[in-house]
């Protein structure tokens, strides 16, 4: 079972962090400082896995990007590389050829495709399609909601 | 009111979006948390608004704050505001804050049960999503205990989307609430086997999850999911149930030799790196677990071990390592196959990922034996030498300790060797490890007795070296070695060629910049090496050199004295005492080495880490007792004023103590020794360590001679080298000498048969340089042999430890001997409120085939077997499945529907059946119907409740359970779960309690701690029917 999955920039600023389980604020960021520290120190050609207290970090970076995720002792860690990679497919899909910036001005999309890809820290569907699916319908149900109201219905005036 | 909204709205558009709150931020580089402690003062005043769509772009925001580091726990009650809403947008905004701010210790939770309970059941799948995703992150075991039923009756919604995730979430409600395990199984079982993929793999997820914490409850699954592995082509699955079965072969070898040949299959065809590296994990697992007792394995070793390298020369860095780790796992078991593959290994030490190096430096360990251990570190210290940056080259270092001294030095032929190898790693700059090289220097002394005289001339040569180790304050770490060279130089200062030589280095006034405790260990044994001097010119009658002796320490030991360090100074003025007293003595010409020399005598000898703890506490011991009941406090106030006055009193009586006669004295010392014979706690003199020491013949063993006067650097070529030359030119000898006596034996033989030479040499061949006794370390006499203190009693897994097998309470079982096993849940129908869903699992225990079963009702006037449009009403179902033989477990669902009052009833049924042969059989069961059945978990708000109670419409009753003795809480989550109750409010001892039956009937109770429930509902009979259930469910436990 994965933890924590985060993202953060080669800056060393966080840009997305999902805990599979229940963590007080200070140790999460506690963690998070640390696993940073140990990441962005590691040299380029080094492999994507260590190992860290209990747990097996698996890491990648896209571009500006490090994905990071830290799964238990008995997990695969080729898998787990292949869910960050099918995660960053995900976002490329949705957000057309995804960059930094993006998450950031859309970081609350960015969760919910992630929140469809994995939830409590295992994959959910290992279909790109039906993940990619389910977001466009959410969506769509979250026009729905937003478009009929002009700005008359909103002032109560309509 | 129009004019409010319409400023609320205006307002709006001027209020900061998500996006102009990043910008801004970005903006703000210089001054953040200054601009960002202003956007939180405008988000609190846009929480105040009533507008939803305000506050749930306020909540956004402050999610992104939350990320950045900002508390944000003050807004979690706008956060349950906004994911009340009703439309989609703020719901899903909503959901997302709470997943990312709140835990355990976040109060509002309790608010959100109604509301979660309400999104689960929306007839938007999409609202359901939401909250399922939201409360998998934030799940309270209070929560679980109030939405299980409720998550359960998703697990068999029509939309694999809500399914699938039902499904998943399902695992952390076991966490949580650990009792929901056993009810919600069969279902959980029945979805390995749901037409959607998704569902199945999110089943086969949960359930791999639960069985490798608790494996030896899902044996039971390993055929079904041997079926599904066969026949699944979905990677992510089969990574999934092949790690499962890894878990359950410890417990069941018979399924490992069943597994070997798929998954070899697998390795041989798939292409895909991470189920090959999963299949090559799983197969060395299986083997661990068959080790013995299964001839043919060393073939799918072999596979492995060639796969594997193939991965580690792979350029891919991932690939290696992971070959690596892969590699050490096989290590353990089948040494032999790894070793083949040193030169691989060696090489990965030059590639340029230390994480790499690392990983291989795990593998050495495990390769080394008697034969390559000096090649080995041979190689080791030159990458010592090499390696850039200290870390590594810590590691690199603790690894040539670990190697070297693992399983009691074992594969160390010769000592020598080992401590120059030692004396080599001291010069390494900056390390940390000083305190590690000190332990090994005083372990091998301590414990190897032969090498003693060699050990204690390295440490002198050490010790009067000692500049070049602390001449750089940057190499402090190091210095640590000095103290192991002390002392050793001072235990054993029997071998020392020149004690007096080494007595003068180590009261060098430099000594006094060292750390304390070694300066401590200093001025000790230089005490110990003073004896040994006088010793040695015992009976020289006016000895110049003893004097002399004297006279050192007398000049040198008052800087020790000043010493800040309490220790330094207390055992500095205590020797110094001491050797003025002796110098007086020596100029009165008396003997004295003798007595001095026994202040220091005895052995000391290793003890075993963890021995105190391991002595049981004997019977009747009470440690937490006090040996002298303590003074209370009033009367030694009162005494206090009392001493004034009585000060002659206490003198009487102690002199009373101290007239005890000599014979009286003889006696307790003789029960003192007595008692200390029979005292565990009592360190003394055990025969039985003693003789580990006068073993017959180990003073007698002949050393090798070596020039003692080695220098601490040999020009060109590091002395560790020299010993490697020896030990394989002695080994050569050895191998020439026996080959002699072979020959010699074939020629009496006269040559029949030409044995080809030994090849490569076999462990057993290489005997050690000299014969060396390994003291073991010291045990209590009475100690426990357990180990293991160190398992978790907090881990949540512990509790899921629950039998599946067993026979399940509150799901009924029907057996039809030899033939059938039936087991059924019945649970009231959310979409449809006249219908209940029956969920049956058959099982087959016969041994012939069921091929086609059908399954009836007879349909009376409480209950219609739902049957497929078009059928007549007598038709029965066909049961869409076949039964093969044996242990399979099939699930099916079908709806039943009810109507007219509902009391508990019997439905008839009949299965037909036909094997093979055709013979037909009709089995006839009853399925039961309780009242819980048809009851539905309905959140109800507490002002409603209290509405209907005053209503006057319910009837009333009650009821006592006895002999209960549960905490609350949990005989609340029982009703809750087995009766699908709400909890509507608790207030300190009782707590309101709400259902509602499929045809609307009220059921409300109040349960009280005195374990009375008083109950009330709009249909006595059917009220009267829960309550004996109830009574019921509590009579079982």
């Amino acid at each position: 079972m994965m933890r924590f999955m985060l993202l953060f920039s080669r800056q060393g600023k966080l840009r997305l962090q999902k805990w599979y389980t229940a963590t007080a604020e200070r140790d999460k960021k506690k963690m998070v400082r640390e696993l940073m520290q140990v990441v962005l120190a590691r040299k380029p050609k080094m492999c994507s896995f260590l190992e860290w207290r209990d747990l097996k970090i698996v890491y990648k970076r896209y571009a500006s990007l490090y994905f990071c995720c830290a799964v238990e002792e008995h997990d695969n860690e080729l898998i787990t590389l292949e869910v960050i990679h099918r995660f960053v497919e995900l976002l490329d899909k949705y957000f057309g050829s995804v960059c930094e910036l993006d998450i950031i001005f859309n970081f609350e999309k960015a969760y919910f495709i992630l929140d469809e890809f994995l939830m409590g820290g295992e994959i959910q569907d290992t279909s790109k399609k039906s993940v990619l699916k389910a977001i466009e319908q959410a969506d769509l149900l979250q026009e729905e909601d937003e478009s009929p109201r002009s700005v008359l219905e909103e002032m109560g005036l309509a | 009111m129009a004019l409010k909204i319409v400023k609320g709205s205006i307002d709006r558009m001027f209020d900061k979006n998500l996006q102009d709150l990043v910008r801004g931020i970005r903006n703000h580089k210089d001054d953040e948390a200054k601009y960002i402690s202003t956007c939180i003062d405008e988000i609190k005043q846009e929480l105040k608004q009533d507008n939803i769509a305000v506050k749930a772009n306020a909540v956004c925001k402050l999610t992104y704050l939350q990320m950045l580091g900002y508390d944000v726990s003050w807004a979690a009650f706008n956060i349950v505001e906004v994911m009340s809403s009703s439309k989609f947008t703020y719901k899903r905004i909503g959901y997302l804050a709470a997943s990312q701010c709140f835990h355990e210790g976040t109060d509002v939770i309790m608010l959100t049960t109604n509301q979660i309970r309400k999104d689960l059941s929306s007839p938007n799948q999409y609202d359901t999503g939401v909250a399922l995703t939201g409360l998998s992150c934030f799940v309270t075991p209070d929560l679980a205990r109030d939405l299980a039923n409720d998550i359960m009756t998703l697990m068999s919604h029509t939309k694999p989307y809500i399914r699938k995730k039902a499904v998943l979430i399902m695992y952390k409600v076991f966490l949580k609430y650990p009792e929901s395990l056993r009810p919600a199984f069969p279902r959980l079982k029945e979805k390995l086997e749901d037409p959607d993929p998704g569902v199945q793999s999110a089943a086969v997820n949960v359930i791999c999850e639960l069985a490798r914490r608790n494996p030896k409850n899902y044996l039971s699954l390993a055929p079904l999911f041997f079926k599904l592995m066969t026949s699944s082509t979905n990677n992510w699955v089969l990574i999934k149930i092949i790690k499962l079965f890894g878990a359950l072969t410890p417990l069941e070898p018979r399924l490992g030799k069943k597994l070997i040949e798929p998954l070899t299959n697998l390795i041989h065809s798939t292409s895909a790196m991470s189920l090959l590296y999963e299949c090559v994990n799983t197969v060395i697992a299986v083997l661990i677990s068959l080790s013995s007792g299964m001839p043919n394995h060393s073939a799918s070793i072999q596979l492995c071990v060639q796969k594997l390298r193939i991965l580690i020369e792979d350029s891919d860095q991932n690939l290696k390592y992971l070959g690596l780790l892969a590699m050490s796992k096989i290590l353990k078991t089948h040494p032999k196959s790894v070793q083949s593959h040193k030169d691989l290994i060696l090489q990965c030490l030059d590639d340029k990922d230390e994480s790499i190096r690392l990983r291989a430096l795990d593998l050495l360990y495990g390769m080394v034996s008697k034969k390559n251990l000096m090649e080995i570190v041979k190689k080791l210290m030159l990458h010592v030498d090499k390696a850039e940056g200290t870390t590594y080259r810590d590691e690199l270092l603790t690894k040539i300790i670990d190697i070297c001294s693992q399983s009691n030095f074992q594969y160390i032929t010769n000592f020598e060797w080992y401590i120059s190898i030692l004396v080599e790693l001291t010069r390494l700059e900056g390390t940390r490890h000083g305190h590690l090289i000190a332990s090994q220097m005083l372990d091998v002394a301590i414990r190897v007795k032969a090498i003693r005289g060699f050990a204690v001339a390295q440490m002198a040569t050490l010790l009067d070296n000692a500049h070049l180790l602390t001449g750089n304050t940057q190499r402090n770490g190091i210095c640590e070695v000095l103290y192991a060279a002390a002392w050793i130089c001072g235990e054993f200062s029997e071998h020392l060629e020149d004690p007096m030589q080494t007595l003068e280095a180590m009261l060098r006034p430099k000594v006094a910049t060292l750390p304390g405790h070694i300066q401590a260990v200093y001025v000790q044994n230089a005490a110990k090496l003073f004896a040994t001097v006088l010793r040695k010119h015992d009976g020289e009658t006016e000895s110049q050199a003893a004097q002399e002796t004297s006279q050192l320490l007398i000049d040198r030991l008052p800087l020790f004295v000043q010493s800040a360090n309490l220790e330094v100074q207390e055992r500095a003025s205590c020797i110094l005492q001491l050797v003025k007293y002796i110098q007086k003595l020596q100029q009165k010409n008396v003997e004295v080495a003798e007595e001095v020399t026994a202040l220091f005598a005895g052995e000391l000898n290793p003890v075993a880490p963890k021995a105190q703890k391991k002595v049981p506490i004997p019977e009747g011991l009470d440690l937490d007792a006090w040996i002298n009941e303590p003074p209370s406090e009033s009367e030694s106030e009162d005494e206090k004023p009392k001493a004034v006055f009585a000060k002659e009193e206490p003198k009487h009586s102690r002199s009373r103590h101290t007239e005890v006669d000599e014979k009286e004295l003889a006696r307790r010392r003789e029960v003192r020794k007595q008692e200390q014979a029979n005292n565990p706690f009592y360190i003394k003199a055990s025969p039985s360590s003693q003789k580990v020491y006068d073993a017959p013949g180990v003073e007698h063993i002949p050393v090798v001679q070596i020039d003692l006067s080695v220098p601490l650097k040999v020009p060109g070529m590091p002395m560790s080298d020299q010993y490697l030359k020896l030990e394989v030119e002695r080994r050569q000898k050895e191998k020439a000498e026996r080959k002699k006596k072979e020959k010699k034996k074939k020629r009496e033989k006269r040559g029949k048969e030409r044995k080809a030479d030994s090849g490569p040499e076999s462990e057993e061949d290489i005997t050690p340089a000299h014969q060396v006794d390994i003291v073991t370390e010291e045990m209590p006499e009475n100690a426990l042999p357990s180990d293991d203190d160190d398992k978790d009693p907090n881990d949540p897994h512990k509790a899921l430890d629950i039998d599946l097998d067993k026979y399940v309470p509150y799901c009924r079982h029907l057996q039809f001997i030899h033939v059938l096993h039936i087991v059924y849940d019945i649970q009231g129908n959310h979409q449809d409120e006249s219908k209940v869903v029956v969920s049956v699992i058959f099982e087959n225990k016969s041994d012939s085939f069921l091929k086609s079963m059908e399954f009836n009702v007879l349909d009376s006037l409480n209950s219609k077997l739902q049957r497929p449009e078009g059928a007549g009403a007598h038709d029965s179902l066909t049961v869409p499945f076949q039964l093969p033989p044996g242990q399979d477990t099939h699930a099916f669902l079908f709806v039943s529907s009810v109507s007219v009052s509902i009391v508990a009833v019997c439905i008839d049924c009949f299965l037909m059946q036909s094997d093979e042969s055709s013979t037909h059989e009709k089995l006839d069961f009853k399925l039961h119907f309780t009242c819980t059945s048809y009851l539905i978990t309905t959140p109800c708000y507490s002002d409603a409740y209290a509405k209907l109670l005053e209503s006057g419409d319910l009837k009333g009753s009650s009821l006592r359970l006895e002999g209960i003795n549960m905490p609350f809480h949990h005989l609340l989550a029982r009703i809750c779960f087995h009766h699908h109750f709400s909890v509507v409010e608790r207030i300190d001892s009782c707590a309101s309690m709400y259902s509602r039956s499929i045809q609307g009937h009220h059921v409300c109770l109040l349960v009280k701690t005195t374990v009375s429930i008083d109950a009330k509902c709009d249909e006595p009979s059917l009220l009267g029917n829960v309550l004996d259930e109830i009574k019921q469910t509590f009579s079982k436990c």
